[in-house]
């Protein structure tokens, strides 16, 4: 059948229309990109079925994926749920970012686009299964239409629809301008958890060959005919401003085009970014650095501290924490704090944009193309709907993506730029620039029985809110949940317990940063756990273990961490084993560190065990890798991790002071899935950052009986003897 | 004019002696697989290689590479054949990926050094940052490539 005499050509002509517009009328070229292995949305060939996949006439099937890939295999295991219902043949299966244009313009087709919160899986998986089990069932109803049977004789695999009786059979490239003109009198049920085939199973990542070639394209390999590079320089300190520039020792260099005054940066454009670099660098702008030129991490943290002398704003309480305290045998006490914290994405941002008389392209690598839309929209002053966002790959996002303040300045400088531009962060400039997660301050009050069980606990907090940026109305009671992650919803059964929270606001802008709140506040809580163990003369495992009565789900997590980690096995002086159990994002996850302290004080973490419950899996290879990413991440926090504020500023820029963890440092890393099962769908992403930093400083505590309260572990003193 | 000659193909280039090789290769000869991490040889993005060397190209001045081989990504194999690249896809190492044409560039010249390399052989030449903490898979892919590249040999 021709796919232009069916009803499927009107679609076909919008796909064809959306992708010369964002691609190939625009003369846009990939470098050394095969189509097939790009991510761009309108690459595919074929009939349209719906907006999520379009099927080839040699059954190739092109999936879109709406979320981001930063790393995390979205651009995998969103196809994998697709295909699941689909019974297409997997290794005709291609991926491409679905568009935020036409998801605007077609009523959120794409429903959710943003990527965040270890929620792609969590959210989309209903109705991507439902996109790929409507497509076979109005494939089979194309094919039995066609051989005049009833569609419920015919089945689908493998690509193939069957009708076993008669022995026909029909490719789906065969069928596929039919079965997009199919109308169902009802959607078909979608699979549960028992009854998958591909879900399940590890299947290796679709973007992993365009990765090891150079040709996969991240925001900053946008190459557009006749586009120009820029690069900024922003005042040092947030909210201050340019007071003036003089332009002209960059305007003398060569391939400088212009240099651009912003309220608070100063932007030199010219033919390559290395001249704009070169360009700016010869500027001395002069800066109103406003009130905050003074302020640093000390001086905050002094101020977040005084404020635990005093009870906070309830998040939680149980029974008379404070009276129970009074009675109780024994009293333990401890302040911890945790420092700010850059997301050192490897690839500085950036963003490429083109401003025509009808429309905007975008170009770049985002946690939420959404979100770029809107903001183009916004700082260009065109309709949302002119505005194209190309989605790219992200060189890594952790969070940091997820906020278009670059896109905004990057939008604002094409604006005044007659050509595409394409706008560079320098590292440094990415770093200080950044927002980070919050600084917080800790101060605790446990009590314990004489028989060394719990009875009471006063828990303070002091740290900066996320969500007061952002939605303030959110956090008018003084109290925003993401800052409280692990201290208001923590599991161990304490009977009388305040849970209490101080508010903080610096200049300083803070964002999600990989985890969330749940980073500093494990940290502290899951270490001071160990502190009331010890306090107990208990084994910190059992000590949680019996902590909790009313989660019997985590007993297994912890129990398989400790027991594949070799948890009792004795280890010589100066080192140790250190546990710690945190539920986020839907998932449980319990770590086990072994960790090394030589005298002199050197850390050097050995091996990681991990036991994670997610509930069910889509890709378990893919889970495996983000775990081990989350530790890797997690273990450069704990290790290194700090942005020191000095003079109202970022003091460093660049890794020779960001210091991360490098291959030579790595430990050797265990996964355990104990998988719940039943409807439980757990993200993957963030949960194993969080309970790392705390096992690694209760096994520092088992090697050397120095107790962590305050990170990195670089600025304390662990020399023992 | 500086005569550099990038996976085979030589370049006659007028740009200043002191623009880092990097920036000539990404934004006048638009290989883009190399890429931008940091600017001062810290993290290993940009490494490519220098008559069979690995190199930070972000602090080598492009007169410095003129007259010798540079490699890049792109020139490795015209098709993922070479043993890293196929030991990378076995191992489904790349999460991100924005550093792996830099670790791979190192991989390579590690394995033509030293064809069975060790932990230690491994941990001193692949200095290169992952943020994805990708490092576990790219050790075994480094063991698996020696293996693909000893069998051809």
């Amino acid at each position: 059948m021709n796919a232009l005499s069916t009803g499927l050509s009107r679609r076909g002509f919008v796909k064809a229309t959306l992708s010369a517009g964002g691609g190939l009328a625009l003369g846009f070229h990939l470098p050394a990109l095969a189509a097939a292995d790009g991510p761009w949305a309108g690459a595919a060939d074929g009939a349209e079925i719906n907006a999520w996949l379009v099927i080839a006439a040699d059954d190739t099937v092109t999936i879109r994926v709406a979320q981001s890939d930063m790393g995390q295999g979205v651009f995998t295991s969103m196809p994998m749920i697709v295909a699941e219902e689909l019974e297409c043949d997997w290794q005709h299966v291609r991926a491409e970012f679905a568009s935020a244009n036409r998801s605007l313009r077609e009523d959120r087709v794409y429903q959710r686009m943003g990527t965040g919160g270890s929620n792609a899986v969590r959210i989309s998986r209903p109705y991507l299964q439902q996109a790929g089990a409507s497509a076979r069932e109005r494939l089979i109803a194309a094919a039995a239409q066609e051989w005049g049977v009833a569609p419920e004789t015919c089945s689908a695999s493998a690509s193939r629809v069957v009708h076993a009786p008669s022995g026909r059979s029909k490719r789906y490239g065969e069928l596929a301008a039919a079965a997009a003109a199919v109308e169902l009198e009802a959607e078909p049920a979608i699979r549960k958890p028992g009854e998958y085939k591909l879900l399940g199973t590890s299947v290796p990542k679709l973007d992993v060959p365009a990765k090891v070639d150079g040709s996969a394209v991240y925001g900053i390999d946008v190459r557009v005919p006749d586009m120009v590079y820029a690069t900024v320089a922003t005042c040092p300190v947030w909210e201050g401003r340019l007071s003036s520039v003089d332009a002209e020792p960059a305007r003398k260099l060569r391939g400088v085009i212009d240099v651009l005054e912003f309220e608070n940066a100063v932007v030199v454009v010219a033919d390559s970014f290395w001249r704009a670099k070169q360009g700016l660098d010869a500027l001395d702008p002069q800066w109103d650095l406003g009130e905050h030129a003074d302020a640093s991490t000390e001086a905050f943290l002094e101020r977040f501290r005084k404020a635990l002398d005093d009870k906070g704003v309830v998040a939680k309480e149980n029974g008379d924490a404070y009276g129970a305290l009074e009675g109780a045998a024994t009293v333990v006490e401890a302040d911890y704090s945790a420092p700010y914290l850059a997301h050192l994405a490897l690839e500085p941002v950036n963003c490429t944009v083109h401003i025509q008389e009808d429309r905007v392209d975008v170009w770049t690598g985002s946690q939420n193309p959404e979100s770029v839309l809107s903001v183009a929209a916004e700082v260009s002053g065109r309709p949302a709907e002119q505005v194209h966002v190309h989605s790219c790959f992200l060189g890594g996002g952790f969070g940091r993506r997820s906020r278009p303040d670059f896109v905004a300045r990057a939008v604002a400088v094409a604006a005044r730029v007659d050509r595409p531009v394409q706008v560079i962060w320098t590292r440094e400039e990415d770093t200080r620039t950044g927002h980070y997660r919050p600084l917080a301050a800790f101060r605790f009050q446990a009590g314990l029985d004489a028989e060394g069980t719990p009875v009471a606990l006063v828990n303070r907090s002091s740290s900066h809110s996320i969500l007061a940026g952002l939605r303030p109305e959110a956090v008018a009671d003084g109290l925003d949940q993401s800052s409280l992650s692990w201290l208001a919803d923590s599991p161990y059964t304490i009977p009388n317990l305040s849970v209490e929270h101080h508010l903080q606001r610096t200049h300083v802008p803070v964002w999600f940063w990989r985890a969330v709140g749940a980073t500093q506040n494990a940290f502290a809580i899951e270490s001071f756990i160990d502190e009331l163990a010890l306090a107990a003369d208990m084994c910190p495992w059992q000590f949680r273990r019996q902590l909790l009565g009313s989660r019997p789900d985590m007993i297994p997590v912890l129990d398989a961490a400790a027991q594949h980690a070799g948890w009792d096995r004795s280890l010589p002086a100066g080192r140790g084993h250190g546990i710690a159990l945190v539920e986020g994002f839907g998932s449980i996850c319990a770590q086990v560190a072994d960790v090394s302290v030589s005298r002199d004080g050197k850390v050097t973490v050995n091996r990681v065990v991990t036991a994670l419950d997610c509930g069910n899996t889509v890709n378990p290879q893919t889970i495996e890798e983000q775990v081990q990413s989350s530790i890797v991440y997690g273990l450069s926090a704990a290790l290194w991790g700090k942005v020191e504020i000095q003079g109202g500023r970022a003091r460093h820029g660049n890794f020779d002071r960001h210091r991360v963890l490098k291959m030579a440092e790595t430990p050797r890393m265990d996964t355990h899935l104990v998988l719940a099962g039943g409807d439980k769908w757990g993200g993957v992403g963030e949960p194993a950052v969080p309970p790392v930093v705390p096992a690694v400083c209760n096994a520092i505590f088992a090697a050397t009986g120095k107790r962590i309260r305050d990170l990195p572990l670089a600025d304390q003193d662990l020399s023992w003897s | 004019m500086i005569t550099l000659t990038v996976n085979g193909t030589q370049h006659e280039l007028d740009v200043e002696a002191d623009m880092p090789l990097l920036w000539v290769l990404r934004d006048l000869l638009d290989l883009t697989g190399t890429k931008f991490g940091c600017g001062v040889a810290q993290c290993g993005a940009c490494t490519v290689q220098l008559d069979g060397e690995p190199i930070r190209s972000c602090v080598i001045p492009v007169a410095a590479a003129a007259g010798r081989q540079v490699t890049t990504i792109e020139g490795l194999s015209p098709d993922r054949s070479h043993p890293v690249q196929q030991a990378w896809i076995e191992n489904d190492v790349a999460q991100c990926g924005y550093c792996q044409s830099g670790q791979i560039m190192a991989a390579a010249a590690l394995i033509k050094a030293k064809p069975s390399p060790t932990d230690a052989d491994i941990d001193e030449a692949m200095t290169n940052i992952c943020r994805c903490g990708t490092y576990q898979p790219m050790r075994t892919a480094i063991k698996r490539a020696a293996e693909l590249a000893r069998e051809v040999s």
